[in-house]
């Protein structure tokens, strides 16, 4: 798997399509969506899995793409910000879930995974399935705002957990 | 109208400096990668470099000191800063060489084999302690360090002092505070082919990072080029210090003949660049039985670390605002920075006002302690009302008249909406019957200053350009940024109703020198306010130099001229550019020398209401409510203006409650985002904001500044909350941030009191 | 899951939490050799024997958030879980891995000490077969980073008893309600087999506190936070760093402890 140069072959589906790239062993998920896929859309804010800005799906769970090494990817379904549909986010741009952008994809991220999986309400609050997206610009409450009128437009939330 | 480039950041199409192609989209091949090497100690003579055998020097391109084309100054207020030090260092992480290669990591190692040497000095770490003749920076050129010391006067202190039936005194402090911002710095250097020196990246203000690169390159405006990139966040931290970062990628751009990158890392980003001014505040007031202020005696000193960057005009804004926004005939302010071996600190929201109105606005709620008095009480008869003076003789005058919309109408708003009386009896209740957790409730009524303070504006000498282009559309040229506040969104709508056009027609130009005038920096609240009013001047000389008249809604009159559509107008084929100069408002005098008269234009207003609950087992505070009641003229964008309010606030929970810098030996212990802690979304209640509307003639569409506002008031709210909710147990939590480790440490002192 | 090898070791990890942190600026990180459990597909599932819940090493915080039967039976694990960073390391982050890892912040490694339970290493033998060792976790730890495990063992799952719990407390303080490394935390629980008392961040190991579980266990009378501070003057060994103070985390053990137990425990009250 790994060859002389250091370097390795990893074959993987992003945002729905079969990918291969050639990077170097430990490269992390972000820098390879970044620098050798043409995906900036996702940000680097720490690079410590803390505050978000990277968040990807991995297999459909949303991760920080900073902790993870591009060749666990091997096989495995990654979705970025490039994957969702755009007329989708009107609520959240309504609100004003967004003000600098730089943490925005990976609140988007975790808002369309929310979205995707509104039975997670049940146990956990929006605010607390947030807190791993560091927002320093809107101070949460258009993030929130936008993501409950996003759930009562899917029809996941049924208004409930405004 | 929805944020213009709202979806593009929401999808992530938005593109900031670092996420550009490989080659900037410059077209000159593929960018190097820039990285800082730094100093380890934080004072010293610098005595030797020595470069690490392990690396094969020949592929990197090793730019120090000597590589400076014109002075080795970062051109900003005073010249003491170099780009890169020479033979001295001042602080720690200060930039000693900068090296450029084609890989990162390998740049990364290249960095790390290389050790500057440092024949240490004592450095002088303590703002507050006077310096001994050792810590005394620059061989005492600036005194005793203390560089800007500045003073304002109203009336005879002493005397009323002596008179006053009641003294109180209080000291508070308040603590260093990391922006960020969750873009960190970067930038990109290159020299085009006409031989322009050209810098690109996140930045708040390019004219600075201009004159910067003016002044070290030895060139005028034409042979130097500075461009905007999409900006994740900058509160401050990217007005003064993207000018280091500027002349550092051009230098290395400019030897390496190649574009060069460089992207700070969150560590780097967090040790290297500025902070909020550490500050201690001094306060004796004298005070009759009412409440009533009779004398403010105020002392100031703040924390400039290393280099003067901006400190003497945070000390400037912080000493105006220090007394806050009450009548007292006899206030003295007395202000000092102190240079340190601190890494400098620089501009961040509010710009020293948030340091000396928590003081202020504590203190109030001291004083009512002391006299028994609802803390509400003691604001409601000092608060300004119109026609009386500041500390510095500035007549309150609205405009129009402020019934209803003044300081204590907004308080009263505030006190209704957080439920002040009803809160503070179920407290009571709650508070009796509880051995685990304390409530209780804080306001804060302050004041924010609009625009530059003083003369600035008038030195300044702002323009901005809005051009009518062929296609009939006009594009509003200004060298002011988008960092988030929603400057972009705010220009359109000003310029498109004054132009009585759709905001479809209305581009705003990407800031790049070349085409932008310098409408000045983006900062201290001003862009609304100054540069919209300049965008609608423009849009006035605009369709003058079209031959039109004035849209109806402003010349009064209805004009036959103007039409939907300013192609209408002749010369269609065209260019033709509108123009505006900043002018002062009528009647606004400012003395730079008594530092009496008119500080501000205007000001904007704002009383705050926080409510806390106290966890006793852990002294964790959380903030369980928050109001926040504010005139800033009139609202342009409802939800860009509440978003602006709510990030504020929220930003200010952090400073209060639980962003400390950790420090050692002069550096940030804890540079790292799981170290530096900042509030989640689980960590901060729903804001809840309210405006109040009052035209300010001389804004942008009646606006005053908004920005800085809501950093003033949480502070104070926050901890008046805290001592109203642990006043059985006598806590005084002057200091911020307010750590559960600081409030324990506030409750064993109540203990010892107590016991005595 | 990963473990601190000595240079030239292979370094098993799983979920890259811990590892991957800071990783472009971590040149020496970037010198070893790394090897990646995540393939092992068999080692990911949670099982339910009739005595144990068996937590497979490449088990995530997220798989136990997710599983019904660990919120209603063992529920320290789901609080656990909940707490350790956001839903993006839960996902992420493995149970073994907190185990390895060995911080004394560790948040999962109070709940399962808390609840007895072993951890089972596995090698190759030398004629090829698996072999296995069986650790309780509350004996795993010598010191600082120190762990009862030889550098070929590794973590094949962990292994949790069934038992009624009459108690399950978990407490965790951190600088902010979640995202946060914590600087004192404890776990309590009650069963048959008697009181277990567990405190984070407070030592070079997370650690039982024997002493409080003995003053439980004797219903010694506790009437206010400051009866359990000479107690736990013995258990634990709280340091200044730059998340928090000593005299901070044994003063607040001492609070959380005495609230957490009063009314619960015969004595405290």
């Amino acid at each position: 798997m790994r060859s002389d140069d250091g370097h390795m072959d990893v074959a993987l589906t992003i945002n729905g399509k079969p990918v291969s790239v050639r990077v170097p062993a430990m490269e992390r998920l972000l820098d390879t969506l970044r620098y050798h896929l043409g995906l900036p859309g996702t940000k680097e804010g720490c690079g410590e899995g803390e505050c978000g800005a990277c968040t990807v799906w991995l297999d459909g769970l949303p991760v920080c793409s900073c902790l993870v090494p591009t060749f666990q990817c091997r096989g495995r379904d990654v979705k970025t910000i490039e994957s969702i549909d755009p007329a989708s986010l009107a609520p959240m741009l309504e609100s004003g879930a967004t003000q600098c952008g730089a943490c925005t994809p990976g609140v988007v991220m975790t808002a369309c995974w929310v979205r995707e999986h509104p039975e997670i309400l049940k146990t956990h609050t929006m605010r607390e399935l947030l807190a791993g997206n560091l927002c320093r610009c809107t101070g949460y409450d258009g993030i929130v705002d936008g993501m409950t009128r996003m759930l009562d437009n899917s029809g996941g939330a049924n208004g409930k957990y405004a | 109208m929805k944020r213009f480039e709202g979806l593009a950041k929401l999808t992530g199409a938005e593109r900031y400096v670092d996420d550009l192609p490989a080659d900037g989209g410059l077209g000159m091949g593929p960018m190097l990668w820039g990285m800082t090497v730094r100093s380890p100690a934080s004072r010293g003579r610098v005595k030797e470099i020595k470069f690490g055998k392990s690396v094969d020097w020949k592929r990197f391109t090793v730019v120090d000191h000597r590589d400076l084309p014109g002075p080795n100054e970062v051109y900003l207020i005073a010249r003491d800063q170099p780009v890169l030090a020479g033979t001295y260092v001042r602080h720690v992480h200060e930039a000693v060489l900068l090296i450029a290669g084609e890989d990162r990591e390998q740049v990364r190692r290249a960095v790390a084999a290389v050790e500057v040497v440092i024949d240490r000095e004592e450095p002088g770490l303590d703002y507050r302690a006077e310096p001994t003749a050792d810590v005394v920076q620059f061989r005492g050129e600036y005194g005793d360090n203390i560089f800007k010391h500045l003073t304002i006067n109203k009336g005879d202190v002493e005397a009323a002092l002596r008179s006053a039936p009641i003294v109180v005194e209080g000291e508070y402090e308040t603590g260093a505070q990391e922006h960020v911002y969750i873009e960190c710095n970067g930038m990109i250097g290159w020299i085009d082919a006409a031989g322009v020196v050209c810098v690109k990246g996140s930045m708040q203000c390019p004219y600075y990072v201009l004159n910067a690169l003016k002044h070290t390159f030895q060139r005028d405006e034409k042979g130097v080029r500075v461009i905007q990139t999409a900006t994740g966040g900058g509160f401050g931290g990217k007005e003064d210090y993207p000018s280091v970062i500027g002349l550092h990628v051009a230098l290395l751009a400019m030897k390496a003949k190649r574009p060069v990158k460089m992207i700070y890392d969150r560590g780097e980003d967090m040790q290297a660049t500025t902070k909020r001014h550490p500050c201690h505040v001094r306060i004796r007031t004298g005070v009759d039985r009412d409440g009533h202020l009779l004398a403010q005696d105020i002392s100031v000193r703040m924390d400039a670390g290393a280099y003067i960057t901006l400190s003497p005009v945070v000390l400037s804004r912080g000493i105006i605002h220090a007394a806050g926004p009450y009548s007292c005939d006899h206030v003295r302010v007395d202000g000092k920075a102190v240079l340190t071996n601190s890494v400098p600190y620089g501009a961040f929201r509010g710009f020293g006002a948030p340091q000396t109105i928590f003081a202020c606005e504590r203190h109030m709620d001291v004083i009512a302690a002391r006299l028994g008095l609802d803390p509400a009480q003691v604001r409601w008869v000092n608060l300004l009302r119109d026609g009386q003076t500041t500390s510095t003789g500035q007549v309150i005058r609205a405009h129009p008249p402020s019934k209803g919309t003044d300081r204590v109408a907004l308080m009263e708003r505030a006190l209704e909406l957080g439920k002040w009386g009803a809160r503070k009896q179920e407290h009571a209740a709650f508070n009796s019957t509880s051995s685990r957790l304390r409530r209780g409730i804080g306001v804060a009524t302050f004041w924010h200053g609009a625009g530059f303070t003083g003369s600035g504006e008038t030195y300044l000498k702002s323009k901005v350009h809005i051009a009518g282009l062929p296609d009939g559309r006009v594009e509003v040229r200004i060298a002011n940024t988008e960092m988030g506040q929603g400057t972009t969104t705010i220009m359109m709508q000003i310029a498109a109703e004054r132009l009585g056009i759709s905001v479809d027609d209305v581009l705003v130009a990407v800031p790049d020198t070349h085409i932008v005038p310098n409408s000045g920096p983006t900062v201290a609240s001003r862009t609304a306010m100054v540069v919209g009013r300049l965008v609608e001047r423009a849009c006035d000389d605009l369709l003058v130099r079209r031959g039109m008249g004035l849209p109806a809604h402003v010349s009064g009159a209805s004009p036959e001229a103007f039409a939907k559509n300013p192609t209408a107008g002749p010369n269609p084929s065209r260019e033709i550019i509108g123009e505006a100069i900043y002018e002062p408002p009528p009647g606004i005098h400012w003395d730079d020398t008594t530092y009496q008269g008119d500080a501000y234009g205007t000001f904007g207003w704002g009383a705050y209401v926080a409510e806390v609950e106290v966890d006793l087992r852990t002294y964790a505070t959380r903030v369980t409510d928050f109001v926040a009641v504010q005139e800033v003229g009139s609202v342009i964008n409802p939800v860009l203006a509440t978003g602006q309010v709510q990030g504020g606030v929220v930003q200010a929970i952090g400073w209060a409650l639980m962003e400390e810098c950790v420090w050692k030996d002069g550096a940030m212990a804890n540079s790292q985002l799981t170290n530096y802690i900042i509030p989640t979304s689980d960590d901060v209640p729903p804001i809840r904001v309210e405006f109040f509307e009052n035209p300010y003639p001389y804004g942008g569409k009646g606006s005053k500044g908004i920005g800085e506002l809501p950093m003033d008031g949480p502070g104070p709210a926050i901890a008046n909350a805290i001592a109203d909710a642990m006043k059985d147990i006598g806590v005084e939590p002057n200091r911020l941030p307010i750590t559960p480790e600081r409030l324990m440490e506030c409750v064993q002192r109540a203990e010892v009191a107590h016991a005595k | 899951m990963m473990g601190a090898s000595g240079p030239g070791a292979l370094v098993p990890f799983a979920g890259g939490t811990d590892l991957l942190v800071h990783w472009p600026g971590n040149l020496v990180a970037h010198e070893r050799t790394y090897l990646d459990l995540s393939g092992v597909g068999e080692l990911r599932p949670l099982r339910w024997t009739d005595s144990h819940l068996e937590i497979g090493a490449l088990a995530t915080y997220w798989d136990v958030v997710q599983d019904a039967r660990c919120a209603s039976e063992l529920p320290l694990l789901v609080l656990a879980a909940r707490t350790v960073g956001a839903i993006q390391i839960q996902t992420r982050g493995t149970w073994a891995g907190n185990i390895m890892n060995a911080s004394p912040a560790a948040d999962g490694v109070p709940a399962l000490m808390a609840y007895d339970a072993t951890v089972v290493l596995a090698s190759v033998g030398s004629g090829g077969g698996v072999q296995r060792e069986e650790v309780r976790l509350d004996e795993f730890y010598l010191g600082y980073k120190q762990m009862r495990r030889r550098p070929e063992q590794l973590i094949e799952c962990i292994r949790v008893p069934r038992r009624a719990y009459a108690v399950s407390v978990f407490e965790k303080v951190g600088a902010r309600r979640a995202q946060a490394i914590t600087k004192v935390g404890a776990a309590i629980a009650r069963s048959e087999e008697g009181w277990r008392v567990v405190a984070n961040s407070v030592g070079p190991t997370v650690r039982r506190c024997r002493t409080v579980e003995k003053m439980l266990e004797d219903r010694s009378p506790v009437r206010s936070p400051e009866g359990f501070a000479p107690v736990l003057a013995k258990d634990v060994a709280a340091i200044d760093d730059i998340r928090s103070t000593a005299k901070y985390r044994e003063r607040v053990l001492a609070r959380v402890l005495y609230f957490a137990l009063r009314g619960l425990a015969a004595g405290v009250v």
